[in-house]
Order: structure tokens, then C-alpha cells, then sequence
């Protein structure tokens, strides 16, 4: 991000990296929890490449939650204690343009005047979502060897406007061969989900989760596949709790499932 | 929470109960981002006048005491009066006493913001003054009694239909009629009437320029036209954020603006006032009053992360962006700027105690952010207020009043749990062996499993997974 705070394209964009031999992988809070067979998932894509990958055990959550309720001291406790954990000059993935956004965009502001803020800084500056890492540093092939199925993309909030992760997703999703791509008439607009915005104002964010709903529905596809696994659990919760024959799964145990049988 | 702390989530539980009314939002702000994009379909043109449009507000407001002494300066030499207000009652008496020494009984009123903020209509009724708006959507507005949706479309909560019974039921001559001419006729007619009579015009201010003490006012009916030159008193209302310093300034402003507004590379009229009427010419006020409001300003503009608030130019298009706003409406903010700038003003403004729920009226998606036409990072300063809703402090007006000692301790508890390996890998494990006991009726849970199913707790972790397939940790 600029120094006036706002997102541009140009902003965003990674320099280009060589192709690194190890890489460490941050699973995210929600991950951890609720979607562990993503994070499995995100760590085989890139194994399969030949990248050796790190999990250190020490790591928690990037502290966005505290951090947007306005917590920002808790926020940066968690954050400073996931420092200690990343210390080669390896890339840092993320699966989940959310967790990717608040470590490399909003670290540097959170340490702002700190005593560690150049190490934060140069953590930060090593985050990378998972699409933007296959497709921008690995350069990813992949070959289809699932039944042919109709999908929907849904973009993240985060993943598209501060991490830049625009058309990577849908670029790995289209190297599938049976897999038919249709895209949502509202892709770029918000599930509802926000953090604490779902419980907080809990109407507003069914009536945006409701619109969504419908909009995946109106594709006729049968899965949804998100980047982002707060997107995921509020999509997905409302989709069986509509009783909607559509299952929503995220991107890295989607190509998973399709590359490795 | 205060006494007059504003209710959002009561309000907008109505909205989302009207049906009508989703219908309504959902419609017009469809089409108005796409007929914005439409506008803005050359990338590289919108970064590099976006660009500008920024810079040209950033400079004004890096020199912004300078610039509104510059523009005293120029409007007195060029015969306008200014009058500075530091708080709306202020302005209010202000714009009261120039009027009680013309002795004037009516005002017609372009469309104006500031008006609105200072609650000007209600306070010179008070007074025994009767103030027409002529903007036609703040007409119907005004009829109806309510308040503005939009800051650009006052009325967009409407449709033809509902105006249609509004004007047959409150003007004499009407007849019942869906015809959008025929309405927009019979408004016109009735406001016609009104401009010849009226003593004093009020109208807003889109720009000030400080170097040359004119006034910039863009819109599309002729209606601030009308209220800036046929009666023989104009007074235009400004806050004080609305200077820029050269001519050159105004036009990428305007081209910013009327294109995120309304999706017109321009407007039909653009009015550039520059003093009262001089001898010899036909026509325009005798009289030209400026008066700045303040109302909280100078407290933003001291704060230089709260300050870029003040760039804003009040085009809406953030409202049309807002996936809050397109299911609420405007009126759910009980605010004169709804959206997600009015979530950012209005606290800076009123206060937090007051209007400390609407920073939080906000998923953070930033579509605000990638859509503002002068970069407003409006997503950090959401971030921040909501910071400075729970700790008292000096920054904000009413910093501190959200403070709840039971949500402190919950962020307290998740901060040590989360800073701390073992304590973390202690917690989660739990969660994943017992976590989905959890009954739906807990709180938190039942908000989220009223339209959702209840999220499941995988029953290993990541964490764990990780060490069984033996992912190396270093
Ligand atoms: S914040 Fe930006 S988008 Fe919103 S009204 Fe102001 S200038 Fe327009």
C-alpha cells in the first residue's frame, strides 16, 4: 500500500522472485481449526513442486481479528510472536488472501514505531498468497484428472484488493480441463462475512450472504471454490443451511483433489 | 453506549424488512456502477487522473489555514462577504440574521450538504421562515419529510410510483400521474413560482478557489443556477475543507466528480461565482454571503491520519460500492452522509458516543477504498476510529466511550492464548475435541446459525496434521 493508505494495482504487485528451494507455510487461525485438510492440501501443491516446505509449529494467527475490532496492542502481541517463527529468508505462503493482506499490508503500520518494525517490515515483505506464489513464482502446469464438473469462483475481499489477486485463481482453475468455469454476475462484491461483522450485525450479513447465495445458484455450478476460508464459512454455512446441493471448498484442496487423484 | 447514541442496527433490521426498498437500492446502485465504469474503462487514464485529483486535495489541505485566509482575502476584495461558523448553531445564526435584516420570509435552496448538516431547513422554520428546496430530488425529500439517502441522489430510495402518490397527496394542483415528464413538470412549476418571489438564495459549494475567491457549484437542472442569481441575496454554505488553491485545480476535480457521481463526463451546469452583481450587468444577487463551517473540521484536519478525511469531494460513489449501503439504504445511517463516508465523518464529527456503531457498519471489504476518486483510505480511518472507540483518548471527540471491560478481557484472553505457543496448541486441541458440543444457542453462535449452519471444528489441527505427516517445523 501507498503511503496515503490507498490500493492501487501497481502497489501490488510482488517483484518478481526466483523460484526458492524451501518455502514457509503460515496456516491461519481458521485453517488450523476449521479447515485443516486446505492447509494439507496447500502444502502438497507445493511439495509436488519440488519446494521443500516449513511449518513452524510456534505459529498462531496474524492478529487481524484484534486488529480490526480496534484491539490493536492485542493485535500486535500475537503478531510479534509469530516473528520469531519465520526466520530464513524464505517466502512466507499463506492460504488466504485475508491472513496474506493483514500480515504484509497492515504489519508495517501495526509495528509502526516499535522496536522490531524492520523485522516485521522484512517479514512482511516475504508474504505471499498461494495462487499469486503458483502462478507468479512456480509458474504452475497442472493436468486435470477429475470428471468433468461446473464450478463458480468466489473472490476475496482481501485476496483482490490488497493482496492484487485478480486473475491468478481463475487462471489455475481454467488449467483444468473438465472443469467448467462460470463466473458470478457479482464477483468482486462482499459474502458479508468481515470478521466480527457477521456476528455484530448478523441481518445485514445474512441479507449479503443471502445475495451470494443466490448469485452461485444462478450459475447452476455445483462447488464453489474460495481462496479465503472466513469467505468459505460463512458461503458454505449458508449454503447447507439453505439446503442448497452446492458444496463450497477451497482452491487448495480443489486442485488437490483434481491434479492428484 | 450514550442516551443519543444513534441505533444502526435497529435502523437497518427495518430497511432489510422492506423489501421495496432493497428492491429499490439494489436497482440504482446497480446501475449506477455500471455506467461509472463505463466512464473509467481506461485504466491508465483513471490512475493518472485519480492520481491528480488526490494530489490536488492533498496539496490543499497541506496548506490548508493558508489557503482559507487566501480565500478570505479574495472573496472580501471581489465584494463577496465571509462569515466563519465554528459550530452549526453558528452558521444557523449567521445565515438567520443576514436574513432577518433583508427581511426575508422565503428561501429557495440548491442543493447543499452542509445545509443539511447544520439541519437548516427546520431551524428557519423555526423562525418563521419558509425554505424550499428546488434541487428536485431534495424536493420530493422535503415534501416527504424525510431525510436525504444519498448525498448525490436524495431520493433514490423512492420509485416513480411512491413520488407519484407523495406529490398527489401534497401539492394542490396535482393530478395522479407515473409520468416521470409530467412530474418532473409539476415540481418544476411549483419551484418556478417560487424562485421569482423568493429574497434569498442558499446553494453549497462544490470548490472554493482560494487563489482567484470564486465559487465552484456543478449541477444538472438549473436550479442552483436559479437560487444563485434571481433573488438578491445569495448565501452559499461551505465546511471549510472545500478550498483548492489554483483555477487549474477545478478541472480534474470536476471530471472526477461528476463521472464517480453520476457517470457524466460533465454536468450541464458548472457555475462559477465570482462576485455580486456589478454595474451594468443583467443579472445575479446584490448581495453574496460565504459562510465556513467548521463543525469538527480543524480537530480532523490536526490528526494527519484522520486528516485525509477531508479529501473527500462528495461524489457518493463510495455509497454506490458499499455492500452495506446497497442492502440498507441511506436512511438506516440516520446521518446527513450515509455510506462508508459518512462512517468515517460522522464519528469525527458528532462524536463517538454519539455515532461510535457506524465505523463498525462496515465488513472492511474496501470497494470503497478502490473506488474513490481522490484516495481516501477509507477502510484505515474505519480501523482507526473503531481503535479509538474502545481507548480513551483526545484524538476523536468521545475517544473511549465503546469501552466494554467484558469485550477488553476477551481480547486480553485471545491475545495471551495466541502470543503463546504452548498456551495456543493447548487451546485448540481442546477446541477440536470438544469445540462442536458447543450448542447453537450460545451467543455469537445463534447470530450466526440463524441463516448459517454452526462452522465445524476439524478434529485434528492443522498444527497437528502437520507433525503426523512430518512436516519439518524449522
Ligand atoms: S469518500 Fe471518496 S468516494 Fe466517497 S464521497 Fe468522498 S470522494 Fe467520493
Amino acid at each position: 500500500m501507498s503511503h496515503d493508505g490507498t490500493i492501487s494495482r501497481t502497489d501490488i504487485e510482488r517483484p518478481a522472485i526466483e523460484r526458492p528451494d524451501s518455502v514457509y507455510f503460515f496456516g491461519t487461525c481458521l485453517v488450523d481449526l476449521f479447515y485443516p485438510e486446505a492447509g494439507m492440501a496447500g502444502m502438497e501443491l507445493l511439495k509436488a513442486q519440488g519446494v521443500r516446505v516449513v511449518f513452524p509449529q510456534g505459529q498462531s494467527c496474524c492478529g487481524q481479528p484484534a486488529y480490526n475490532s480496534g484491539y490493536r496492542e492485542e493485535a500486535l502481541k500475537v503478531a510479534r510472536a509469530q516473528l520469531d517463527y519465520f526466520p530464513g529468508d524464505w517466502p512466507i505462503v499463506v492460504p488466504s488472501g485475508s491472513c496474506a493482506g493483514m500480515m504484509s499490508k497492515h504489519w508495517p503500520d501495526l509495528f509502526k514505531g516499535e522496536p522490531d518494525e524492520a523485522r516485521a517490515c522484512q517479514v512482511a515483505s516475504r508474504v505471499w498468497e498461494l495462487t499469486q506464489f503458483l502462478v507468479q513464482v512456480l509458474k504452475v502446469k497442472f493436468e486435470d484428472q477429475g470428471p468433468p464438473v461446473k464450478i463458480t469462483w468466489h473472490a476475496s475481499c482481501h485476496a483482490q484488493r490488497e493482496m492484487g489477486v485478480t486473475d491468478e485463481p481463475k487462471a489455475l482453475l481454467r488449467q483444468l480441463a473438465n472443469v467448467e468455469l462460470v463466473e458470478l454476475q457479482r464477483e468482486k462484491e462482499c459474502c458479508g462475512f468481515g470478521g466480527t461483522f457477521a456476528v455484530r450485525h448478523p441481518e445485514i450479513s445474512a441479507a449479503m450472504v443471502g445475495d451470494k447465495v443466490a448469485d452461485i445458484e444462478n450459475t447452476g455450478a455445483k462447488a464453489v471454490v474460495s481462496g479465503d476460508c472466513g469467505c468459505l464459512m460463512n458461503i458454505s454455512g449458508a449454503l447447507e443451511g439453505g439446503k442448497k446441493p452446492v458444496r463450497g471448498v477451497h482452491i487448495a484442496q480443489f486442485l488437490k483433489e483434481r491434479t492428484h487423484g | 453506549m450514550g442516551e443519543t447514541s444513534i441505533n444502526f442496527a435497529k435502523a437497518s433490521s427495518a430497511a432489510l424488512q422492506d423489501q421495496q426498498l432493497r428492491g429499490n437500492f439494489r436497482r440504482a446502485m446497480d446501475g449506477l456502477m455500471s455506467k461509472r465504469a463505463v466512464q473509467f474503462a481506461d485504466t491508465a487514464e483513471w490512475n493518472g487522473v485519480r492520481t491528480l485529483g488526490a494530489s490536488v486535495r492533498l496539496r490543499a489541505l497541506s496548506k490548508l489555514p493558508e489557503l482559507l485566509e487566501k480565500l478570505e482575502a479574495n472573496c472580501t476584495k471581489n465584494g463577496i462577504q465571509v462569515h466563519w461558523a465554528s459550530t452549526t448553531d453558528e452558521a444557523n445564526a449567521i445565515v438567520l440574521s443576514i436574513m432577518q435584516r433583508v427581511n426575508a420570509k422565503l428561501v429557495v435552496k440548491g442543493k447543499s450538504m452542509v445545509s443539511e448538516e447544520m439541519h437548516l431547513n427546520a431551524f428557519l422554520e423555526k423562525h418563521g421562515i419558509e425554505s424550499l428546496e428546488s434541487d428536485l430530488g431534495e424536493y420530493i425529500v422535503q415534501l416527504d419529510e424525510a431525510m436525504p439517502s444519498h448525498i448525490i441522489m436524495p431520493a433514490i430510495h423512492m420509485n416513480t410510483k411512491q413520488i407519484a402518490h407523495l406529490f398527489k397527496q401534497k401539492i394542490k394542483e396535482a393530478e395522479y400521474t407515473e409520468d416521470v415528464a409530467q412530474l418532473t413538470d409539476l415540481a418544476r412549476r411549483v419551484l418556478r413560482k417560487k424562485f421569482a418571489t423568493a429574497d434569498v438564495g442558499i446553494s453549497g459549494v462544490n470548490m472554493a478557489v482560494a487563489e482567484t475567491g470564486t465559487l465552484c457549484l456543478v449541477e444538472n437542472e438549473g436550479n442552483g443556477r436559479m437560487s444563485t442569481t434571481v433573488p438578491p441575496v445569495h448565501i452559499a454554505v461551505m465546511g471549510l475543507e472545500k478550498v483548492v488553491e489554483k483555477l487549474e485545480d477545478v478541472p480534474p476535480v470536476i471530471s472526477l466528480l461528476t463521472r464517480s457521481a453520476t457517470a457524466q463526463p460533465i454536468t450541464t451546469y458548472v457555475n462559477m461565482i465570482s462576485s455580486p452583481r456589478k454595474e451594468g450587468e443583467k443579472d445575479g444577487p446584490n448581495e453574496i454571503h460565504l459562510v465556513i463551517l467548521d463543525n469538527g473540521r480543524s480537530g480532523i484536519y490536526a490528526d494527519e491520519e484522520l486528516r485525509n478525511t477531508l479529501r473527500c469531494i462528495r461524489c457518493g460513489a463510495c455509497m454506490n460500492h458499499c455492500p452495506v449501503y446497497t442492502k440498507v439504504g441511506g436512511h438506516a445511517y440516520q446521518a446527513p452522509y450515509p455510506g462508508p463516508i459518512g462512517s468515517i465523518l460522522m464519528p469525527q464529527v458528532e462524536g463517538l458516543e454519539k455515532r461510535g456503531e457506524l465505523p463498525h457498519a462496515c465488513t472492511m471489504c474496501n470497494a470503497c477504498v478502490e473506488i474513490c476518486p481522490v484516495k481516501i483510505p477509507i477502510v484505515e480511518i474505519m480501523g482507526r476510529l473503531r481503535s479509538e472507540a474502545v481507548h480513551p483518548g483526545d484524538a476523536v471527540k468521545g475517544a473511549g466511550s465503546h469501552a466494554s471491560k467484558a469485550e477488553a478481557m476477551v481480547w486480553k484472553g485471545w491475545s495471551m492464548t495466541y502470543a503463546s505457543p504452548l498456551a495456543y496448541q493447548f487451546a485448540t486441541a481442546l477446541l477440536a475435541k470438544l469445540g462442536n458440543a458447543a450448542p447453537a444457542s450460545l451467543p455469537l453462535l445463534k447470530e450466526w446459525t440463524n441463516v448459517r449452519s454452526k462452522p465445524r471444528f476439524a478434529s485434528r489441527t492443522l498444527h497437528a496434521l502437520a507433525r503426523e505427516k512430518g512436516i519439518p517445523d524449522v
